[in-house]
């Protein structure tokens, strides 16, 4: 009997995705609107596939007609791949238009003020997030490349962030932040590791998917590996630290921080599900 | 260039308005055509501290609202020519305050005064956000203790993020530390953060350090600025910071406890 390679195979991949959240219930308008922003730049999607956000418009009772906004949209060169946030009624309708649906993404309420449609923002499809105090799944990022808290309103540094690639690099840079992170902010380095160079203070909070190093005082929260990346790795030149986290495995330190490491230059890495913590030479 | 100075600090009741009074006199004092605004829509504060709480017959609210003009809303300090007040309103609240409406006065204001002090409330909300939006300075007071740090850290943050320097990618703002109600007696006896601790964390310039003083609540129950007061080391500490502000070196006062008595003197200094 020969051994036939198998006709397919099915593979788990994460893509970037383009998500247009839509704001409005006055659908004439959206469509004015998209066609004005992209007469600006007519290649700027190229085909890539997007998905429809509809969390703001969820509670509005009003459903967009899916087929007649695909196709208008299909015309400006986007191809709709599907809907995410949207109500049963409006899920329902853009299935029965031939459209997927995502997996409903944590979405912060739009505040009216907000300027309307910003510059798209690429997004993936994530794996779920592991729960940790106080820690938001960061998948929506608004446009600035801040991620917002859904109850608070984050003043982050804004990363320097360059336009959205079309396809996925291989690496994305190393993020550098080289101000004060300071009680209140939040800052995500996307699928980066994240290099800190003034001091955290209490109540900010580091997140990054890859290591993240910080050559100053570290007193507020560090989260690396945070889609579930094991070998991420923390280090701190001094550690003062709220919380540390490594692919979903977090310390707190309410009878303060191991006495070896505290104060000192060190290094945690994960082992199994247990912390460790190194000092390293000062 | 005409200037916009915040006076903030997130923290309730650690000396803002106090603050902004001496701070705005001081200035005032040396020559700069001063306006000092609350923004404490709803708590109006301020003029019962300068003193012309009895005066206020228009104010903020009915500017932006353009009911008034500015100059109708203006009153005019009673101890300094160069100084004049712009009040909050009693009755309305800090919805009542939009960004258009506060830069719509920030920009006639700057045709005739140096130096703009906005006296913010407490608080990250809206209130304080429009008094620090516009702001090319800010005066960051905190009290030496960790809850007052801990704000202190998260304004500065809005500052550097949320401000419209930092949203059009402007030169940042000027962060200046004051810290008030300080007591050297009690940082030496380890009951009260000292300046280096609180520097530590905030890590912005300092600009001055106020004494505890009882001096400060009889001056603000009179309605006169602290700084007007005679000998009192409150006075001169703010004299000092408005000096500092401007330019001029001055060395820290008020930071180490004080020697009694003229054994104890002669002692320190061996």
């Amino acid at each position: 009997m020969t051994r036939e390679e198998p006709a397919f195979k099915i593979k788990n991949a994460n893509f970037p995705l383009f998500v247009v959240h839509i704001h409005t219930t006055d659908f004439d308008k959206l469509k004015i609107e998209l066609e004005k922003r992209l007469t600006q730049t007519p290649d700027f999607f190229s085909n890539a596939p997007i998905v429809l956000g509809l969390a703001a418009i969820a509670e509005s009772g009003r459903t967009p007609n899916f087929a007649s906004l695909v196709t208008f949209m299909l015309g400006l060169g986007m191809r709709v791949a599907g809907v995410a946030g949207g109500s049963p009624e409006q899920c329902e309708a853009a299935v029965q238009a031939g459209l997927g649906l995502f997996p409903d993404t944590p979405t912060r309420p739009l505040p009216q003020v907000a300027p309307d449609l910003d510059e798209p923002t690429p997004q993936s499809i994530r794996p779920l997030q592991p729960e940790l105090p106080g820690f938001e799944t960061p998948t929506e990022k608004p446009a600035t490349g801040i991620q917002t808290g859904k109850d608070s309103p984050v003043d982050d540094i804004t990363p320097p962030q360059s336009n959205p690639p079309a396809t996925e690099p291989l690496f994305r840079p190393t993020m550098v932040i080289d101000k004060p992170v300071r009680t209140g902010q939040r800052i995500y380095a996307e699928g980066a590791d994240l290099v800190v160079l003034a001091i955290v203070n209490a109540g900010a909070e580091l997140i990054a998917d890859g290591d993240i190093h910080i050559y100053a005082p570290m007193r507020g929260r560090a989260i690396a590996g945070a889609h579930g990346n094991q070998t991420a790795r923390i280090f701190v030149q001094r550690l003062e630290a709220e919380l540390i986290s490594i692919a979903g495995c977090f310390q707190v330190f309410e009878n303060g921080i191991p006495e070896n490491v505290r104060g000192k230059p060190a290094h945690v890495h994960l082992d199994g599900s247990r912390l460790i913590f190194q000092s390293l030479p000062g | 260039m005409p200037k916009v100075i915040v006076v903030t600090s997130g923290k309730g009741g650690v000396g803002k308005t106090t603050t902004s009074a001496s701070f705005s006199s001081g200035l005032a004092l040396r020559g700069n055509k001063t306006v000092v605004i609350d923004f404490d829509v709803g708590l109006r504060n301020l003029d019962l501290i300068m003193g012309c709480e009895r005066r206020v017959v228009y104010d903020i609210i009915n500017v932006i609202n353009g009911e008034v003009s500015l100059k109708q809303a203006l009153i005019k300090d009673k101890n300094c020519d160069n100084l004049y007040i712009l009040p909050a309103s009693q009755t309305r609240d800090k919805d009542a305050l939009n960004l258009e409406g506060v830069e719509r006065i920030l920009n006639e204001l700057k045709e005739s005064f140096d130096c703009i002090v906005c006296d913010s409330p407490a608080g990250i909300e809206s209130g304080a956000f429009m008094a620090m939006y516009f702001a090319d300075e800010a005066l960051v007071v905190t009290n030496p203790e960790v809850s007052s740090v801990r704000d202190s850290d998260r304004i500065l943050g809005i500052l550097a993020a949320k401000s419209k320097r930092a949203v059009e990618g402007l030169e940042p703002v000027k962060e200046h530390l004051l810290v008030t109600r300080y007591s050297p007696d009690r940082v030496e006896a380890g009951e009260m953060l000292s300046v280096a601790d609180i520097q530590e964390i905030l890590r912005i310039p300092l600009l001055g350090v106020i004494p505890e003083s009882e001096s400060i609540l009889q001056a603000s129950n009179s309605g006169t600025p602290a700084i007007h007061l005679e000998k009192s080391d409150v006075a001169e500490a703010y004299r000092d910071v408005v000096a500092r502000f401007m330019g001029e070196e001055v060395p820290m006062r008020f930071i180490t406890p004080e020697k009694k008595g003229f054994f104890k003197r002669l002692l320190g200094g061996l």
